[in-house]
């Protein structure tokens, strides 16, 4: 019995003093509406379609976020204009569907599809949440400024022909013997 | 028509009163747990949030009130009467300050125990009429841990009762008056008193019979609408109803520096206690059932009995 009443009081009445004493602690409630919170530039929120350094839709259709999304929320075509580069005719995500796993920024090869701070979506009509690449694209850089893929990638586009790119070397001449 | 104790103005404006009370409860529990979880608690609705008890009030008149097609019509809809009727009863004795009251009964401690008694009713036909196993596990506890309870919450009042000679609630503090404050020669009989009222009032940490963890709120699992309302604000009455009797038994009633009013130092008491059944519910996790039966009969019953006895042994040695 009296361990019981050594156990009351050294167990219960401290913690009854240590909740008591967070009555003149802050809260860590932050009133959202009213106060807008710090969102983390990494923060996986709204997804953009973003552009390279000189203007052009940096996304080449290669399918690869929509194949790695697993929600299936993404939907593209591919097409090709008279240069050569690859663009989606189409893309559609159905963001009442996304999860903002981040998943299509990482599969992305060509840092088009990117995530950003902005979370406050909600529609009224579902169909309101479905984004055309209209919607989508944006016209900066988004998280990378520098990169540009056609002109680190062998492709050969309108003005840019194989071995122009940085870094790459002039084709191989598979039809001479020369060293 | 006079304010005066049993008068119907009188009447009126307590009953008026302390249902307020224990609506607003809703809104100072709330606000207060929050605080002592670091958070903010409900504050839109009106300034402070104090209208969200107004809010709630709207909702669950206008929620559909249901009665189980399983249940037992007659008694499913009694037990939350029951709850209500007979604590609001047991306010009628409290002597809230000279003059203001309901009745002068010379046996108001019997008769709020009593009263205790029968609010186990209340949970055991929930519980039965609902027809449901969660319902029928929280009546279970709910009567078993009421009737443990209130053996030791009447052998610990007997000691204020013994000290003082008398039944009669507005007498009890009308010694104290002239002996000070029963804390101080009654100060076990207080704390058992204080955790036998909060196993009675079922708040935590002795919330068992509606243990949302365990059972699913337990005895009125089944109930929505304003009949769940009655035994939501029934609970608050209970707090209330607790923290007066402690009050009045314990701490001199209305007794306090005469530059206020009596009703405002016996609110004050009675808020402290409320304030204290909230924090108890923040800070101390609920036992275990066993856990809970064995801390009352082994503990708090000698513990009790003792008290009882060595308060004999004073009074008779003194006289």
């Amino acid at each position: 019995m009296l361990t019981l009443i050594k156990d009351t009081l050294t167990s219960q009445v401290v913690t009854l003093w240590r909740v008591f004493s967070h009555l003149w602690v802050k809260a860590d409630t932050v009133e959202y509406p009213d106060e807008m919170p710090y969102m983390f530039p990494r923060w996986r929120g709204r997804i953009i379609l973003s552009r390279d350094p000189d203007g052009e839709e940096r996304c080449v259709a290669c399918n690869l976020c929509a194949v790695a999304c697993p929600v299936d929320c993404i939907a593209l075509q591919k097409t090709e204009d008279e240069e050569g580069r690859w663009y989606p005719e189409f893309f559609r995500i159905n963001f009442s569907r996304c999860i903002m796993c981040g998943f299509c920024e990482e599969a992305c090869p060509t840092n088009a599809i990117q995530l950003t701070p902005d979370f406050e979506m909600a529609e009224y009509e579902r169909q309101d949440m479905v984004w055309e690449k209209e919607d989508l694209l944006i016209d900066g850089t988004g998280k990378y400024h520098d990169y540009n893929f056609y002109r680190v990638a062998g492709k050969k586009i309108g003005g840019k022909d194989k071995g122009e790119a940085r870094n790459e070397a002039v084709p191989v001449n598979v039809r001479s013997l020369m060293p | 028509m006079t304010f005066e104790v049993g008068s119907g103005l009188s009447i009126g404006v307590i009953l008026a009163t302390v249902i307020v009370v224990a609506a607003m409860l809703i809104w100072v529990e709330r606000r207060l747990l929050s605080f002592w979880q670091e958070r903010l608690g409900p504050n839109r609705v009106g300034p402070f949030g104090l209208l969200q008890v107004v809010a709630d009030m709207i909702k669950i008149f206008t929620k559909e009130d249901w009665v189980p097609p399983f249940a037992d019509k007659f008694s499913f809809v009694l037990a939350p009467a029951i709850i209500m009727t007979v604590i609001l009863l047991s306010f009628s004795v409290i002597p809230f300050a000279p003059g203001v009251g309901v009745v002068d009964s010379n046996i108001g401690v019997l008769f709020v125990l009593a009263m205790a008694s029968l609010g186990a009713y209340s949970v055991m036909l929930a519980g039965l009429s609902s027809d449901n196993k969660y319902a029928l596990l929280g009546s279970l506890r709910a009567a078993a841990q009421m009737i443990s309870y209130e053996v030791f919450m009447g052998i610990s009042i007997l000691g204020v009762v013994a000290l003082s000679g008398t039944f009669n609630l507005r007498e009890i503090v009308l010694a104290q008056e002239e002996n000070g404050w029963y804390i101080i020669p009654q100060f076990i009989g207080f704390v058992i008193f204080l955790i036998a009222g909060v196993a009675e009032s079922h708040r935590l940490p002795f919330d068992i019979p509606e243990a949302e963890q365990e059972i699913c709120a337990g005895y009125h699992t089944e109930y929505s609408g304003m009949k769940f309302g009655m035994f939501f604000v029934g609970e608050y009455l209970g707090l209330v109803l607790i923290s007066s009797l402690i009050t009045v038994l314990f701490f001199g009633g209305w007794l306090g520096p005469s530059f206020l009013p009596g009703i405002f130092w016996f609110s004050l008491k009675s808020f402290a206690f409320i304030a204290f059944f909230i924090l108890l519910r923040a800070a101390i996790p609920r036992p275990r059932y066993d856990q809970l039966m064995t801390y009352g009969w082994l503990f708090l019953l000698p513990v009790s009995l003792l008290n009882l006895l060595i308060t004999g042994v004073i009074i008779l040695s003194t006289f």
